[in-house]
């Protein structure tokens, strides 16, 4: 006694939300399945981390190799402390990789680039990176850029 | 001036009372006893009128919000230079804001209404008391399976509409406006986030489901069997779910994004 037709498009409609989940998951919000897969840990040392914020990107010679999962403040050294989740595929960083706050375009959002070096050790889970370049901080910059204008007269 | 606090008294209670009503009928409906073989064929049944046949109107809906936010969102942010954050725009408000909020509004006036007048029309002709003569409970038979088929529509149509929505801002920024197709999306993949934004709206639309499903059924089992009883309740269960989607996607935005 029920449409059969009927019965097929509730079920089409329950497959197009299905799908509209997926597209949201993966294509809107960029869930991907390896998200969760493994990862190690590498932290970095910056004197200044201005607008950086929690999962920004980690970028290995401009290929996205992991995210930034924790900032936190030591007292100690006074300095910031990055926490980032680097995915197992790219483990191969050198013991002496440098990582500096970049910026994508002129007003763009903040991101850490790792430099590789040239020793044969290897960075693993839980090293800390030393050797950083700070965030560069527009107010500072253009302040420096007066005083020259000011001294070269 | 007695009459005055009267009349707010009388008024007060009658609203309260009519809360209390709507609350017991939608308990019963739901906590009832079942008879759960019938009860899912009904549902399904349902859930096609009420969900399958909204389906265009939130297609063409999404599709053309998409497109303005797009072409809206694109004339901004050039001022400043930054039309690579367009998909970051299109998706965050769909997801967020507009996604939920629009399909309710669409479905209280497209199905809801229609749930009513339903509902009074049985009423009106005393199919419902017809039912209960012979042992069968209107509202496990009529009104719950037409709650649960909105229950489960809404929720469905308002990630049709953000993802048509996010389709069709993309269609304008790219394809039109000649936004690049990789930092569209790469921008609109590191800003949304899953649990915070789409999961966040989701729930967003199951309470509203609730709420427009619940004021269209009730609305339609409690109105007055004549021809304006039943105009006037299909007018109220538009106006009444509007004002509550509205009003509750503020408090609802208050407690997921607030602290952002």
């Amino acid at each position: 006694m029920y449409a059969r037709g009927l019965e097929i498009s509730v079920g089409f409609f329950m497959v197009l939300g299905a799908i509209c989940v997926g597209f949201l998951a993966l294509e809107v919000s960029g869930l991907t399945y390896t998200s969760d897969a493994s990862t190690y840990r590498l932290s970095a040392r910056f004197d200044n981390v201005a607008g950086l914020a929690i999962r920004a990107r980690v970028s290995a010679a401009g290929v996205t190799v992991g995210r930034v999962t924790n900032i936190s403040y030591d007292q100690k050294t006074a300095a910031a402390m990055v926490d980032m989740d680097i995915s197992s595929d790219f483990s191969e960083f050198s013991a002496d990789t440098t990582a500096s706050i970049l910026t994508a375009g002129l007003l763009g959002e903040k991101y850490i680039g790792l430099t590789i070096g040239g020793d044969s050790d290897l960075l693993s889970n839980g090293d800390v990176i030393y050797d950083t370049q700070s965030a560069v901080v527009l107010e500072e910059l253009i302040g420096q850029f007066l005083l020259n204008m000011g001294s070269e007269k | 001036m007695i009459d005055h606090f009267a009349r707010i008294g009388r008024s007060t209670l009658t609203h309260i009372s009519d809360l209390g009503r709507a609350s017991l009928m939608l308990g019963q409906a739901i906590f009832g006893r079942s008879n759960v073989g019938v009860h899912w064929r009904l549902i399904i049944d349902q859930v096609y009128v009420v969900g399958v046949l909204s389906l265009s109107i939130i297609v063409v809906s999404g599709l053309f919000i998409g497109m303005v936010l797009g072409l809206q969102g694109f004339t901004i942010l050039t001022n400043y230079g930054s039309e690579q954050a367009l998909g970051q725009m299109v998706a965050l408000s769909l997801t967020r804001e507009l996604g939920p909020v629009v399909t309710a509004l669409l479905f209280a006036g497209r199905a809801g209404s229609a749930l009513t007048a339903e509902i009074g029309l049985m009423k009106a002709t005393e199919q419902l008391a017809s039912l209960e003569m012979i042992g069968v409970d209107p509202l496990r038979r009529v009104i719950a399976p037409r709650f649960w088929a909105g229950f489960w529509s809404l929720p469905i149509l308002s990630l049709v509409f953000v993802s048509v929505g996010c389709l069709g801002g993309a269609l304008v920024g790219v394809s039109w406006l000649g936004v690049d197709s990789g930092s569209f999306w790469a921008n609109m993949q590191s800003s949304v986030d899953f649990y915070d934004d789409v999961c966040n709206g989701i729930i967003k639309s199951i309470v509203f489901a609730i709420v427009v499903t619940w004021i269209a059924v009730y609305q339609g089992y409690s109105l007055i069997p004549t021809s304006e009883g039943i105009a006037l309740a299909t007018t109220r269960t538009v106006v009444f779910s509007s004002l509550a989607v509205l009003g509750l996607d503020f408090f609802l935005t208050a407690v997921m994004f607030g602290d952002i």
